[in-house]
This record gives C-alpha cells, sequence and structure tokens, in this order.
C-alpha cells in the first residue's frame, strides 16, 4: 500500500455500480498506465460512500477531492488534470445547494456535515476486498485487545456500558443479549449474524458488507469470546451476490492470517465463520425464523420464550445480530464505551444509519447520531424537498413503520421517540414523501408488501392482513365507507394485539399512522371520493375545458381507449366511462384545456 | 420437589407446577378457554402447540400484547383474564377472519356437526363476518382414502404435528406464504403419489373439513338397493366400543349385539364379522411365525425374524415404502378384512350357490387406510374387489342415523354364521398388543403341546408407545416387541435393522392405541383418554368371550375341514396370503 503516491477511491456501493462504476475505475486503470502511473497511483473500488444522488462518486486521496457524478468516459481528463497537473476538475466538483459553491472536500458538504461515521467508518475508503486496508486503520485490533488484555465478562461490561442496542429494528440491548447467551450452559454456542435485510429500498447492512465485511467478522469473532461460542454464522440473503463474493474473500483472507481459525493470536481462542443463505422472505429477518431456516426448516418464527440466547440454532444457545450492530462493535472497544455512550440520546446511544429515499434532493445512505432531528435530516442532509415541493409525511421503520407528519420533525430522533410518535427505527428505512403521494395508497403499498412476505403462520397476520389490504383498496377505489374505516382500526389492533412474531405486531403501524395523521385524507377518499394527492385512479376525472379546448383533435388522435370524441375546431368531451386514466390526453394538449378534476 | 407458581385466573387463585400452560392451569380450575390448533394425545408424547391460530388468546397483565394460553407458561404472580372485553373482541375478530377465508360449505362438508371452527364460531356467537375478502382456493387431492380439501384449511398445523411427529411419514407440511399458506404435500403432488400411507390420522387430528376419509356410503345404499346383489357386512373388533360414541354413549361402551341389530336393520344380508377372520388369520399366520421360529431355533440360518404383523394397512403401506429391504420379513398373512372377503367370496359364494360377482362384501372399519386396502389391484380377482367397499365407524353411524334407527334402544342380537363366530382372541385384534397376544394364545399350545391355563398376557398390554417383553414357551423364551404409531414403529425397526436387539415377532399398529385409536373412528377432538376407555372394554369383550384362543373357534375348525385344507396349505397360500412392494419411489421423488 505504501509503495502508491496516490489513491483514486472509486465507489462501488450497489447504486454507483449500477451508474457503471468499475468501468470507471476500469477507464482510470487504463490511462493511468498508458501514461505509466500504474505503479504511482492506486484505483480502488471501495464500498457505499452513501451520496448515492451525487453518484457515482470518486475520491482522489491524499488530496482529499471528491468528484460526483463522474461518468467513464471522465477519467482521461482525471487522469490528465488532477494526477499529472495536479488541477482539480472543476466540473465535476460537487456545487453545496445551500450556497452554490463548489465544494471539493466532502466533510464541507451539508450532506456529510452532521453524519458520524462508527458503522459505515471505513466504507468508501478502504478497498474491501483486500484485509490490509482494513488492518490498516486498526482493523482486528479490537478482537487482539479483546483476546489479550479482557476478560470474557469485561467485554459484554464495555458493550453494556456503551448503550449499543439492536440495530436490526427492535433496539434490545445488545450486552443484555450477549450476556443471556453468556450465562446459557452448554456444549457449543453460536453467533449468528443477521444479514437478511429485508424492508424495500434499505441497503445499510448490505453497504456495510459490500464495504468493510471485516468490521463484522471481528465483531461476530469478539462476540464468540464474550459468550463463549467458537462457531459463527451469517444468514444472508442469496440476493445479495457482492456481499457474499465480498465476505467470502474477506473470510478466506481473515483465516489465512490466522485472525479466525483455531488458536487467534495464539490466545487459545478459536472461531470460525459459516454463510448461509436465506431465499429472501422478509419474515426470516426475524431471530426464530431465520434459525429455523438455518435448519433447513420451514423459515416462520416460533413462540417465545424460549429466546435464541437459551434455544437457538440446533437448540443451542444462539445470539443474533444484526449487521450493524456488529459493526459497532471494534469501533466501542477501541474507544471505549464513554466514547460511544456520549453520542445520542439518554434512552438511545451511538448512531443509526438510514437509508434515506423519496422526494428529497439528496438521497443516499447516512450515518447519524441519535438524537438529530428528522427536520435535520431532511433540510440538512437531505438537502430539502425536490423540485419545491411541500413536505407532506416521512416513513420510517419500513413496513413496520409509520408515517410521520411536519409536526413530528422536530423530536430527537431515538428508539422511544419514534415509537410513542407512533412509528420505530425499524432498521433504517427513511421514505420523504411530499403532496404527490396518497397516503392510503402508501398505506396500500406497505400492506401489500406485508400480505406477500407474512409467512402465513398465524391466523391475524396471514388472513388480518389481506383484509386491511383490501379495506385499503377498497377505499383507494372510492368505494369506501365510514364504517370501512372504524374497522380498519379495530381490526388493526386486534392483528398487533393477537399476533406472533414482531412482523404480524407491527405490520398495521402504517395505517394505525396515516388513520392518526392523515384522517382527513381517508375521509376525503371515503366522503367525496377525492384523492387529494391524484394517485387514486379510480378517484379521478380527466376533463375538458370547452372554453379552451380549440379541437386540435390531438388528444382523441392519441387516447389509446379512443375514450374522446369531438369535431374539428369544436370543443371535445371525454367518455368517462372509456376513460382509462393513462394521462396521454393532457400531456398532448398544447392549450392546458385538459385538467384532473 | 416440584417447584410451584400461585398465580390469578379470572380473579381465581390457582397453584400449578412450574412450566404448566396457562391453558391447563385454566382447566384445573374448570376455566375453559378456547381452543382450535392446540392438540394433544396425552400420553403419546404428542402436542401440536405451534400457538398459530391464535384462538386461545388472553390477557396477562403488565404485557401490552396478548399471549396464547396453549403455548404460555404460568409464572409466580400471573395475573390472566381469559375472557375480558379485548380478549373477546380479540378472539372474534380472528375467529371472523378464519371463517372469511374458509368456505361455508357446511351443509355438505363431512365435518359438519363434529367441526371445532363450527362450534366455535357458534360458541362466539358470530352471524355474520365482517372481514370479507377474496378467499384462498386450491384443487381438491382424492386419493383412494383420504380427500384434502384444502380450501379449508386453517393452518391449524394439526395434521402436520401428526404426519411428521406421530407417524414419521413426512407426507404433509406447511407449504407457500403469506395468504396462501397452506398445509400439503411436497410439491402439493397428489397425496396418493406422495410417501402417505393412508393411515388418516391427519383426518382424526384434522378440526375443519380440510382432511377427510373419501365417503362410500352411497355405494353400499347403491349395492343394497340392487336385488341381485347379497350384500355381506363384517365389523372390525374396534368398531363395537366406540361407535356408541356417535349415539352419546360413554366412550368404551360396548354395543356389539345393537350393531349388528342395526345392521340388519339397514338392510344387510349377512351380518359377519371380521373377528372370524382374525381368528383365522391366527391360524395363519401363528403357523407362519412358528415355523419361522422353529426352523430358526433348530439353526436354519435362512430364516428370517422377527416375523412382523401384517394385519394394519398403514403399517403395511409404511414398510413398503421406508422399509423396502425388510419386505421379506412381515408375515405374508393378509389382514383379517381381506381373509374375510377371500373366504367371501370363495367358500361362502360357493355355499349360497351364487356368482362371485353378485355378493357384495361391505366391512365396517375403525380405519381409514382399509378403503386403501381393499382396492389394491392384488386383493382383487379378474377386476372384483374381495372387499368392495370399506365404511368407516363414522360412516356407519351415518348410515344409522339416515335409516332412523333408534340405535340406543335396539335390541343386542347375534351374528349370523358360520362367518360371524369368534373367540376373545379375534376380539383383541383392536388394541395395541391384541394381535401379538392373540398369536401368542395359540402358537403357545401349538408349539409345547400344552393347555395355555392363563390366557391374559398382560406384559404385552398397555399404552406405552413401545413395548417389549419375553414370554416364556415352556422353557424356549420368545422375545416379542410391541409398536403403535409409526414413528414408534420406525424406532423398533431401526433398532432391528441395526442389529441392537432381537426380537422373534413385532406387532405393529399405524394409530396410536391400535385400532381402538383408528382414524375412522368417532372424533376424539385430542381427548386421548376416549381411546384409553375404548381400549379397556376390548379386554372386557375378550373376558366375556367363552372360548379366547382362535385355534378353538368351531367355524375355523370346520372352515379347514370343509374347505382350506391345512394352515398355510395351498389353499390358503392362494387365499389368504400376499406379498408386498416396494415403494421407496415415493420417498426418493421428494428427497429429489
Amino acid at each position: 500500500m505504501s509503495e502508491y503516491k496516490m489513491h483514486i477511491l472509486v465507489c462501488g456501493g450497489p447504486g454507483c455500480s449500477a451508474s457503471k462504476s468499475e468501468q470507471i475505475a476500469a477507464n482510470l486503470r487504463s490511462h493511468l498506465q498508458q501514461e505509466g502511473l500504474e505503479k504511482e497511483v492506486n484505483v480502488v473500488l471501495t464500498g457505499c460512500f452513501g451520496f448515492c444522488e451525487a453518484g457515482p462518486i470518486i475520491k482522489i486521496m491524499p488530496d482529499n477531492v471528491f468528484y460526483v457524478k463522474v461518468q467513464p468516459e471522465d477519467a482521461k481528463e482525471i487522469v490528465q488534470e488532477h494526477i499529472i497537473k495536479g488541477r482539480m476538475v472543476e466540473r465535476l466538483l460537487y456545487t453545496e445547494p445551500s450556497n452554490g459553491k463548489k465544494t471539493p472536500l466532502d466533510t464541507d458538504t451539508d450532506f456529510y456535515k452532521k453524519q458520524v461515521r462508527i458503522a459505515l467508518r471505513n466504507c468508501g475508503i478502504i478497498d474491501p476486498e483486500n484485509i490490509e486496508e482494513y488492518i490498516a486503520l486498526d482493523g482486528y485490533k479490537a478482537l487482539a485487545t479483546c483476546l489479550t488484555e479482557y476478560t470474557p465478562e469485561k467485554v459484554i461490561e464495555i458493550v453494556s456500558a456503551s448503550g449499543l442496542s439492536g440495530r436490526g429494528g427492535a433496539g434490545f440491548p445488545t450486552g443484555r443479549k450477549w450476556a443471556a447467551t453468556a450465562k446459557s450452559k452448554a456444549e457449543q454456542k453460536y453467533i449468528v449474524c443477521n444479514a437478511d435485510e429485508g424492508d424495500p429500498g434499505a441497503f445499510m447492512d448490505r453497504s456495510i458488507l459490500e464495504g468493510d465485511p471485516h468490521s463484522v467478522l471481528e465483531a461476530m469473532a469478539i462476540a464468540g469470546y464474550a459468550v463463549g461460542a467458537d462457531k459463527g454464522l451469517i444468514y444472508i440473503r442469496a440476493e445479495y451476490p457482492l456481499a457474499i463474493h465480498r465476505l467470502q474473500i474477506a473470510l478466506d483472507q481473515a483465516r489465512d492470517r490466522g485472525l479466525l481459525g483455531k488458536d487467534i493470536f495464539s490466545t487459545g481462542f478459536n472461531f470460525d465463520i459459516e454463510l448461509r443463505y436465506g431465499a429472501g422472505a422478509f419474515v426470516c429477518g426475524e431471530a426464530t425464523a431465520l434459525i429455523h431456516s438455518m435448519e433447513g426448516l420451514r423459515g416462520e418464527p416460533t413462540m417465545k420464550p424460549p429466546r435464541t440466547s437459551d434455544k437457538g440454532y440446533l437448540g443451542m444457545p444462539t445470539n443474533v445480530n444484526n449487521v450493524e450492530t456488529y459493526a459497532n462493535v471494534p469501533a466501542i472497544i477501541l474507544k471505549g464505551a464513554d466514547w460511544f455512550s456520549s453520542i445520542g440520546t439518554e434512552n438511545s446511544k451511538g448512531t443509526k444509519v438510514f437509508a434515506l429515499a423519496g422526494q428529497i434532493k439528496n438521497v443516499g445512505l447516512i450515518e447519524v447520531p441519535m438524537g438529530i432531528t428528522l427536520r435535520e435530516i431532511i433540510y440538512e442532509i437531505g438537502g430539502g424537498m425536490n423540485g419545491g415541493k411541500k413536505f407532506k409525511a416521512i416513513q420510517t421503520g419500513g413496513p413496520s413503520g409509520g408515517c410521520l407528519t411536519e409536526k413530528h420533525l422536530d423530536i430527537p430522533i431515538d428508539y422511544k421517540s419514534l415509537s410513542d410518535a407512533g412509528s420505530m427505527m425499524g432498521s433504517g428505512g427513511m421514505v420523504i414523501m411530499d403532496e404527490s403521494s396518497c397516503m392510503v395508497s402508501i398505506a396500500k403499498f406497505y400492506l401489500d408488501f406485508t400480505v406477500e412476505e407474512s409467512c402465513g403462520k398465524c391466523t391475524p397476520c396471514r388472513i388480518g392482513n389481506k383484509r386491511l389490504y383490501e379495506l385499503l383498496d377498497k377505499i383507494t377505489q372510492g368505494k369506501g365507507t365510514m364504517e370501512d374505516l372504524d374497522n380498519l382500526r379495530n381490526l388493526s389492533h386486534v392483528i398487533k394485539d393477537t399476533s406472533l412474531c414482531g412482523l404480524g405486531q407491527s405490520s398495521p403501524n402504517p395505517v394505525l399512522s396515516t388513520l392518526d395523521n392523515f384522517w382527513d385524507e381517508y375521509v376525503e377518499h371515503v366522503k367525496e371520493h377525492k384523492c387529494r394527492a391524484g394517485v387514486c385512479k379510480a378517484l379521478m376525472k380527466y376533463e375538458i375545458n370547452p372554453e379552451v379546448c380549440v379541437g386540435c383533435t390531438a388528444c382523441a388522435r392519441n387516447c389509446p381507449v379512443n375514450a374522446i370524441k369531438g369535431e374539428k375546431k369544436q370543443a371535445h368531451q371525454i367518455n368517462q366511462e372509456a376513460c382509462i386514466k393513462c394521462g396521454t390526453c393532457m400531456e398532448k394538449c398544447k392549450f392546458g384545456a385538459i385538467s384532473i378534476k | 420437589m416440584e417447584q410451584l407458581v400461585n398465580l390469578t385466573i379470572d380473579n381465581k387463585q390457582v397453584q400449578v407446577a412450574k412450566g404448566t400452560t396457562i391453558l391447563k392451569a385454566a382447566a384445573s380450575i374448570g376455566i375453559k378457554i378456547p381452543t382450535l390448533c392446540y392438540y394433544e394425545l396425552k400420553g403419546q408424547g404428542i402436542e401440536n402447540k405451534p400457538g398459530c391460530c391464535r384462538v386461545c388468546m388472553v390477557e396477562v397483565e403488565g404485557k401490552g400484547n396478548l399471549a396464547p394460553a396453549c403455548a404460555t407458561n404460568v409464572s409466580e404472580g400471573m395475573v390472566v383474564k381469559t375472557h375480558s372485553l379485548k380478549v373477546v373482541n380479540a378472539r372474534r375478530t380472528v375467529v371472523e377472519l378464519m371463517l372469511s377465508d374458509h368456505p361455508a360449505s357446511c351443509l355438505t362438508c363431512a365435518k359438519s356437526g363434529k367441526c371445532e371452527l363450527q362450534t366455535l364460531a357458534q360458541e362466539l356467537g358470530i352471524r355474520d363476518i365482517t372481514f370479507k375478502g377474496e378467499q384462498s382456493t386450491y384443487r381438491k387431492d382424492l386419493s383412494p382414502a383420504i380427500i384434502r380439501d384444502v380450501n379449508k384449511c386453517i393452518m391449524c398445523r394439526r395434521c402436520e404435528t401428526v404426519c411428521n411427529k406421530l407417524q414419521t411419514v413426512g407426507a404433509l407440511s406447511a407449504v407457500n406464504r403469506g395468504f396462501m399458506a397452506v398445509v400439503a404435500t411436497a410439491f402439493e403432488q397428489d397425496l396418493a403419489k406422495s410417501p402417505c400411507v393412508m393411515c388418516g390420522q391427519c383426518v382424526q387430528a384434522c378440526p375443519v373439513g380440510a382432511l377427510a376419509e373419501v365417503d362410500h356410503t352411497r355405494q353400499v345404499i347403491n349395492a343394497l338397493n340392487d336385488p341381485k346383489k347379497t350384500v355381506v357386512v363384517q365389523t372390525a373388533p374396534a368398531v363395537r366400543v366406540a361407535i356408541g360414541e356417535e349415539f352419546g354413549l360413554t366412550p368404551g361402551t360396548r354395543v356389539t349385539g345393537k350393531m349388528a341389530a342395526a345392521l340388519r336393520r339397514i338392510g344387510f344380508d349377512y351380518v359377519f364379522d371380521t373377528d372370524f377372520a382374525a381368528d383365522l388369520t391366527i391360524m395363519e399366520e401363528g403357523t407362519e411365525m412358528l415355523g419361522r421360529i422353529d426352523k430358526f431355533l433348530k439353526g436354519d440360518k435362512s430364516v428370517k425374524l422377527p416375523i412382523m404383523t401384517s394385519c394394519c394397512p398403514g403399517w403395511v403401506n409404511f414398510f413398503e415404502t421406508y422399509y423396502p429391504d425388510m419386505l421379506d420379513i412381515p408375515s405374508t398373512a393378509k389382514s383379517p378384512m381381506q381373509m374375510f372377503g377371500a373366504v367371501a367370496k370363495s367358500y361362502w359364494v360357493e355355499k349360497l350357490g351364487i356368482k362371485r360377482e353378485d355378493m357384495v362384501v361391505v366391512s365396517i372399519m375403525p380405519c381409514v387406510a382399509k378403503k386403501f386396502e381393499c382396492q389394491r389391484d392384488e386383493f382383487k380377482t379378474d377386476g372384483n374387489p374381495d372387499v368392495d367397499y370399506s365404511l368407516t365407524t363414522r360412516e356407519l353411524a351415518e348410515l344409522i342415523k339416515q335409516f332412523n334407527i333408534d340405535f340406543n334402544s335396539l335390541p343386542d342380537e347375534d351374528f349370523d354364521n358360520p362367518l360371524g363366530a369368534s373367540t376373545g382372541a379375534g376380539v383383541i385384534f383392536g388394541a395395541t398388543g391384541g394381535v401379538i397376544e392373540a398369536a401368542t394364545r395359540t402358537a403357545y399350545e401349538l408349539f409345547t403341546g400344552k393347555t395355555l391355563e392363563k390366557v391374559d398376557f398382560n406384559e404385552l398390554r398397555g399404552m406405552d408407545g413401545v413395548r417389549e417383553a419375553t414370554v416364556d414357551f415352556n422353557g424356549t423364551p420368545i422375545h416379542i416387541g410391541i409398536a403403535h404409531g409409526l414413528g414408534n414403529a420406525r424406532k423398533l425397526l431401526d433398532k432391528v435393522k441395526e442389529g441392537k436387539e432381537f426380537f422373534h415377532a413385532i406387532e405393529v399398529m399405524a394409530c396410536p392405541g391400535g385400532c381402538v385409536g383408528g382414524a375412522g373412528q368417532p372424533y376424539h377432538h385430542g381427548d386421548f383418554s376416549k381411546v384409553e376407555r375404548r381400549f379397556s372394554a376390548i379386554y372386557e369383550e375378550d373376558k366375556e368371550k367363552p372360548l379366547r384362543k382362535s385355534h378353538e373357534n368351531p367355524y375355523i375348525q370346520q372352515l379347514y375341514k370343509e374347505f382350506l385344507g391345512e394352515p398355510c396349505g395351498e389353499k390358503s397360500h392362494h387365499l389368504l396370503h400376499t406379498h408386498y412392494f416396494d415403494k421407496s419411489d415415493k420417498v426418493e421423488f421428494v428427497k429429489e
């Protein structure tokens, strides 16, 4: 590593990869070679930088300059100008929308300024396929410290004192979980990493595994030492082939260097990790379902107790934590519990990674300290609403979470405040919506997901969610009644009260939170047959204003179902029965004669 | 000492052992919490409590969500409300949800009147379903013995538990996800092509009409209506101690005479008894067993032991499917039902001077698999089956009701002769251990040449899943193994296969308790004490019989003299013995 004078870090995260970042890296390498600089300048394909909106991103070190929206054809100019002549490529620099200034240093941008990166500390910095780079940034030092300086009890004490809690959704204190597994007596114990990330649009765990796989492996070994387990399993969905690929490389490299396997650091501690592939069922993120899936059984949850810390994989005590939770552990060990617990709020410590999506300017992956407000996330990190539209709602916690509104924007976010507000932290999905979102349809969207992803084991989740979906669908069709709204609420509460696992216990949250926060919108759908966002097609009506229509026939000619009739140079009319509300007529009308009613 | 826990249920104090569920704690003080998916075969180590139907939900103070009483253990100081407003609303909603995805075809459903969902809906006063919507639909699967009407499946998993844990057959498990989740065979293939052994314990366990026996009462009525046909009926031993339950009698009430009277009133031309054929089976199987043991004791290495009983069709299917390498071990003797059919359609048609085709043999069985057995090709002559139709105990009860017969006030009548006479040995075929005890009674006398004074072999009786006993044949110890429930049979067989244990003879019955716990018996809804009472009744019946050893049955002796010749002779071999087939491809298919 030391022989290179410069490093070009190319984001290899999911978004940038899709925008040809691998081609950018290849082009950079070939131009460097043409210039004979391949020994001087190293091109590294890293994990996700997070700033997906501006992708593909590259960063040049040690100059600390980052370029955005880079195209493969920009490679030559970057090499010629920046690398050879030492001049920044101005046009590829990021322009801060708030002040219009070119910002070469990423940490100066609004997007990164308020972020605190612990779990993502190495993502976008190191080559995830090279263990040397991880080690160079104190990788495996935490494991060495634990094995050589701390007793298992001490490790659990540190993790407990740090206040770290489960990042997969429920927020159970990690130290307590470790302590419970440590307390269970058994011949064999297991450490499981839950990498079955399933929330729609979420890619926190994927980014960590793709960008910094060793941090998870190291943490699992630390957990193994703390609870007395010598075997680890990573349950990862097969839809994450790149993460699997990098994990396999990381496992091989760690074993090669004796950081996994027998007698690690000559301390007599043994630990190794196996990968287990899931078929992508959302419910397999639930610990008992995950374990059954690993055992080759149907991926469905069972009643707790027994907790997995007593009876988990193959009936043995098993500690199950999520990827992001593990990624925090090495940093906590190295920097101490006090450092970690100084970040965050009274009851939620540290940071949380969110996948920011929706109608805001800067979508991407962010890591923020607990206690930050939703307003800061949306308007500072997120750069505000897209297209100058008005903020309407923010959905957190994925299908298990709820929709919050303007009035919730200033609450400092942590596990408790989000759940008090009727949503939840969840695993980190965050979708921002503007006025173009219909909240009934949003609730319907999430229920559609839950209906698909329910395992079908318990009655309320299997049938109840389906009925919730059908009620919501009926409302979006303009066929709902006020009684349906009552039924929607009653059924939601019953599903929450009676479902077997967390999936069903939280699946009505999108319905309840929208009923609470957007009641008027529901009533409009029911009583006025109106969808103010113009999303529910059944409630929309395209109309031609006869005063404005000049009879050009463009609408009629383009209507795919011949629903528009009218003589030339005479006002046209839409047959509402036949209209399929595709909007083509409105698009084709040059005179603005067509509007939605 | 057992640790005790104090708790309050519906304002009543109760003290129960640690580890007790709320459901059982409540039951101990007379509080009934409705259940649906919960199913226990007490004493057989089978408990289905996936906690999935969410009917038994109760409120536990301090807990946000409701808790399933069947799967939640009590804890010290717990305060439980089993019928609070929240609970009643939730319970009712959950059952309504179930009904919203359940065909309301109660009028023609096999389980109507016995359906636990129907009862529950009535108990909860559900008159309308608030949440109507799409219903899941699946194809109906018709096998020779069992109908799967999966539209009615409520995912209680009771069938899955009995199929996998009790029987270790592994034909049924949950498939699909979400709303389409349902219990089915692997790849949703036909049950007949799956490793299913047709034991029917899933039918017995299913609380609704998703699994039921194939109904053959219509065919039987048609046969009775046909003036050209002579219709002969035979009744298995376990039916007489169970059918009374269908008419409100206590489980274990013996109604042999009333049953014979009812069959006569329905219009059967001859009312015979499978017990007669059970005695015949002992003559054949006992002789075969003695022959094999005798040769073995004389050092003949070509003889394979143990000899295994072969009267249970679920068991026959099981070893054909799972132990294809052991097909030479079971006795070649046909089951009593099939022996009866073979004798009726040879000896008895000859006596009556009618053609085989003009006789219809109906059997009344405690069994679902018998429907399959009587349709096996090897039990047909030129396409004409030895036994035409096999009805379950439940189907007979339905027939009796259809014919408006006041069962309980019927006089006791006798079976017709000659195929209706039996000994106590024939009767005990209906309980686990009974076949081997009956065989022992005869084999002892034949082997030792002495009279057996003590006919009751208590060491062979009982309800333990796997039992072993050594019987003293006048100085020669004969080691006997007994299993009921196919999971227990598998345990026993694996021991034999691995050479861990040696037996001279083994009896296996597929259903727990033997035929008294058969899948065709009145539904016990998880109250296994009913099966235990039928079990006791079988031995009471045996005790009251004047003759208790099969070889003493005068009509059996007459049959050999007039028709068959000698046990295991040429004619017997042709009529009363069978062979087995390798059906392991059914399992291989699933494995692939």
